[in-house]
């Protein structure tokens, strides 16, 4: 039977969320709510010392006097925060040794997903960390990434073996106080992961996790702490997928980078979060803080393919305070339906001969708005500070709009700084000379957006590159009008 | 007494005058009454600060005006250009220095047009009808609307001389606070040149918060240019609002070369198709000043262009601030907007912040803005300097090619003249521009 254009249509019309599904696994989940009791609940249950609880009440009281903020092009009824329940895990957790072990059904969840984690630790050679629903279980590769003496664990592991490197590096970059969101996620963070590379160890295989979102109605606030030590090198992965809901989730993470001298930090993130329905109900809300500092010598650069989630709100920085350091941004932001986000990125150049490039590539289609927002800062004592910007938009139809908000501030005579933002829309002479050759529209609209954001996808590691180059042409779908 | 308060209370003796203005006046002094001055909290003024000017003690309306002669002034004008001149001094209407004898259109006072019978059809249409009613120093200057200039130009007529407005403090008050407000209409393919400046005769503090609305009318023609170059105690808050409807052409050059603090608010409104709107500036720096450009371009027919240009050198303590918006609505397809910011720091003291923003709800539009912030090229002064060119004059000759091609567009061969020499000033060089 021929497939007409109709049934396309109704078909694309009536696609789900193809990692929308809900497992039933009890979970040990605490009354929602937020007070200084919950705190310590969380704190304790996760067996914490004494100086992390202390950590979490800081912040807790630094957030309590805190407002949200409100400044980003984004409109969303605000989270009741006292509806949240601030901690959720899996119940039957002991800690497994080999996959056999672990809940059949918890397994089965990552089949759905794609992720099959016998296949991931023979084939590509990543340690895969999974969270779900906020503590971790199953950690793979561990042993062999020992023997080079990297760290890589969750960060609550991390509290209890490692206390003096996070006490260290914890909220260092991003303090607790540093805004509204970065401080609830350092008083109430369940989990994430802490990776630490010792000096001169090129880390041999590409770390990554993978996050979800599991249990109705928990927030989940993963914290992320990233430290390589001089001359150490390390390629970070994340990636998220989350199943439909209606009601909204919150999600306010926090990750922390560190590259000591001559160190480099590459990491990249494939953000997959359960935008919301065709009429705009529902999805996940990402607030996230990200930053990395950068001593002498450093490089750090972030690449980000941002396909999911109601509301983002995201701003991967880098703070260039060593001489000769680099920071870089890539990112790709699409959005449909009735998505918002407000990305970007912020460059601090305090260091002599710093330097930044940052490459924005926004798509928006459908009812969606999407906008850059970066900063590019150049201290007085900066010298040769150089960055480079740029920011291209491109619009499918008329009901969604491509914002950029560009703010660049430079106290010092050397600096070198070029900014450029184009927005354009895919021209039908393109699609009219695809379809010439035989291809139709929906697959050249693919084709035209990745030739838009290739630069970005180049930028990926190979495992990421594919699968993001999918995830375009899903979040697209049915945006042809 | 602060500001706020002396204003507040001298609101009522103003209020007794019952004109065609008094209604509005009540409401714009109600919102300013509950906005306040704006602070750096604020988005808008985040670079901005006018602390430091308003904790001044203000006179607010001048008694006296001071005498002026031809010779003491002279300077201040584009002399040697034939053209209509409104003068005003520390607020007051000269009508000595004056020249505002037209044919065929009309050059009078806003106390004229707001008390008079034969304006009061124009005056209901226009007046305060595009300005913001929810910007507090806009709202000020309307609430203390008293005196400024109207310019009305009939269908079809073409200004036969360009217009300029002087307004002077002679500061005989101490600090003064001065609050033109102007309203120009261009009527169906009419033509009119402005050019526009205020300039202070004296150390006392002056502090400017002018508004002008401008209308241009189908077919319509205006050019409007903007020499900023006051002493150091004088301060300049500006609020132009221009609305354009269809085919017409609007522009302003902005050319600041002095003040303590000079905030440019310029708004276009574009009301119809094929309409065209330049906004150019050139900025030149030195010492503490302060320039602050915020534009806006409000995109919402289709077909319409805008371009905008704005170059800035800033050397020692000075601050340089752009702040660009360009709007485009869903319906307003095939825009073509052009945005670009172009900066050169001398010293490491000075500062540049730069916001060149876009928000675009059309798919079908072109639009991009382009911000740099860099230095003069090495290699081109090593060129001048081997064909034994000094230094400072490599500098200049380097400087003045940056900022040139905003000039271009200057349509009285005079100005561009006078605007050449203010920059070869400005550089401390001679480029051998002068006529």
């Amino acid at each position: 039977m021929a497939y007409t254009e109709e049934e396309l249509k109704k078909e694309l019309e009536s696609k789900e969320y193809e990692y929308g599904f809900y497992t039933d696994i009890e979970s040990d989940t605490l009354p929602p709510g937020l007070n200084e009791d919950i705190v310590i609940a969380i704190s304790k249950k996760k067996g914490e010392p004494e100086w992390m609880t202390e950590w979490r009440l800081e912040a807790f009281r630094a957030w309590s006097e805190m407002t949200e903020p409100d400044w980003a092009n984004v409109h969303y009824e605000k989270p009741n925060f006292q509806n949240i329940s601030y901690y959720s895990a899996p119940n039957k957790k002991p800690k497994y040794e080999s996959l056999d072990e672990v809940d059949p059904e918890l397994l089965d969840t990552f089949k759905k997903l794609g992720i099959s984690i016998d296949e991931q630790k023979k084939l590509a050679g990543v340690a895969v960390d999974i969270v779900m629903d906020s503590v971790s279980v199953a950690t793979t590769f561990k042993k062999t990434l020992a023997e080079k003496g990297i760290i890589f664990c969750s960060i609550s592991e991390a509290i209890k073996e490692y206390p003096e490197l996070v006490k260290k590096y914890l909220g260092t970059v991003v303090p607790q106080k540093d805004n509204f969101y970065a401080a609830l996620n350092s008083a109430v963070f369940s989990d994430g992961s802490f990776c630490y590379i010792p000096k001169g160890v090129r880390c041999p295989m590409e770390l990554s996790t993978y996050f979800r979102i599991n249990q109705a109605g928990t927030g989940q606030f993963e914290r992320t702490l990233v430290v390589a030590d001089e001359g150490s090198y390390v390629s970070y992965l994340e990636g998220c997928t989350a199943p439909m809901r209606d009601e909204n989730q919150l999600h306010a993470a926090v990750v922390e980078l560190i590259a000591l001298d001559d160190a480099e930090i590459k990491y990249s993130t494939v953000q997959n979060w359960f935008p919301g329905g065709k009429d705009g109900k529902g999805g996940v809300f990402n607030f996230v803080t990200k930053r990395g500092l950068c001593e002498k010598n450093a490089k750090i650069s972030w690449t980000q393919v941002e396909t999911g989630s109601a509301v983002t709100w995201k701003y991967p920085s880098c703070v260039l305070k060593g001489d000769n350091s680099i920071g870089e941004f890539y990112s790709i932001a699409v959005t449909n339906n009735y998505q918002q986000a407000d990305t970007g990125t912020k460059m601090i150049h305090l260091g002599k001969n710093t330097r930044s490039t940052i490459i924005s590539k926004g798509i928006s289609a459908g009812k969606s708005q999407n906008s850059y927002r970066g900063l590019v800062q150049v201290n007085s004592r900066a010298e040769n500070a150089r960055n480079f910007s740029q920011c291209d938009s491109l619009l499918m139809g008329n009901e969604c709009g491509a914002h950029t908000f560009p703010y660049i501030e430079a106290k010092n005579k050397s600096a070198q700084i070029e900014h450029e933002a184009t927005t354009s829309k895919i021209g039908e002479d393109q699609i009219f000379y695809c379809n010439q050759r035989g291809i139709d529209t929906e697959k050249a609209i693919a084709l035209i957006v990745n030739g838009f954001s290739k630069e970005v996808l180049n930028k990926l590691p190979m495992e990421f590159a594919v699968e993001a180059q999918k995830l375009l042409e899903i979040s697209l779908e049915g945006s042809v009008g | 007494m602060d500001l706020k308060d002396k204003l507040v209370s001298s609101f009522a003796t103003l209020q007794e005058q019952n004109d065609a203005a008094h209604q509005i006046r009540q409401e714009a002094f109600e919102q300013f009454e509950t906005l306040g001055f704006p602070t750096k909290k604020l988005e808008a003024w985040k670079y901005t600060s006018l602390n430091s000017v308003l904790k001044t003690d203000f006179n607010l309306f001048p008694t006296s005006a001071t005498t002026l002669s031809f010779e003491d002034v002279k300077p201040y004008f584009v002399h040697e250009i034939d053209a209509y001149k409104v003068v005003f001094v520390d607020g007051v209407f000269n009508a000595e220095l004056s020249n505002i004898d037209t044919e065929g259109f009309e050059v009078t006072l806003m106390s004229k047009a707001l008390n008079d019978a034969e304006h009061k059809a124009v005056i209901e249409k226009y007046f305060n009808s595009i300005a913001k009613k929810d910007e507090s120093l806009t709202s000020l200057n309307t609430a203390f609307t008293k005196e400024g200039t109207f310019i009305h130009i009939p269908k079809s007529k073409v200004a036969d001389k360009p217009i300029q407005l002087l307004h002077f403090a002679t500061g005989t008050e101490n600090a003064l606070f001065l609050q033109p407000r102007n309203l120009v209409v261009v009527e169906e393919n009419a033509q009119v040149q402005i050019i526009e400046r205020h300039q202070s005769l004296t150390d006392n503090a002056t502090l400017t918060n002018a508004v002008t609305e401008m209308f241009v009318a189908k077919h319509a023609n205006l050019d409007y240019y903007k020499i900023q170059n006051d002493k150091l105690t004088a301060s300049l808050i500006d609020n132009t609002y221009i609305s354009q409807e269809g085919q017409s052409n609007a522009s302003v050059h902005t050319f600041s070369f002095g003040g303590k603090i000079t905030r440019n608010n310029l708004n276009y409104y574009q009301k119809g198709e094929y309409i065209d709107s330049t906004l150019k500036g050139i900025t030149i720096l030195e010492g503490k000043q302060h320039v602050d450009h915020y534009t806006l371009v409000d995109h919402v027919e289709p077909n319409c262009e805008s371009h905008q240009n704005y170059k800035g050198i800033f050397a020692e303590k000075s601050t340089g601030v752009f702040n660009g918006k360009i709007y485009v609505d869903k319906i307003a397809q095939k825009t073509n907007a052009f945005q670009q910011n172009n900066n050169i720091l001398l010293d490491d003291t000075a500062t540049i912040n730069t916001k060149p923003q876009l928000e675009i709800f059309a798919d079908d539009v072109k639009c991009s803005h382009g911000c740099t912030i860099g230095q003069l090229d090495a290699e081109a002064m090593f060129y001048l300097k081997t064909r034994g060119i000094p230094e400072k004059e490599a500098k200049g000759l380097l400087t003045y090619a940056f900022a040139n091609n905003v000039l271009e567009s200057v349509r009285i061969p005079e100005l561009q003249a006078r605007v050449n020499k203010l920059i070869a000033e400005k550089l401390g060089v001679n480029l051998g521009f002068d006529q």
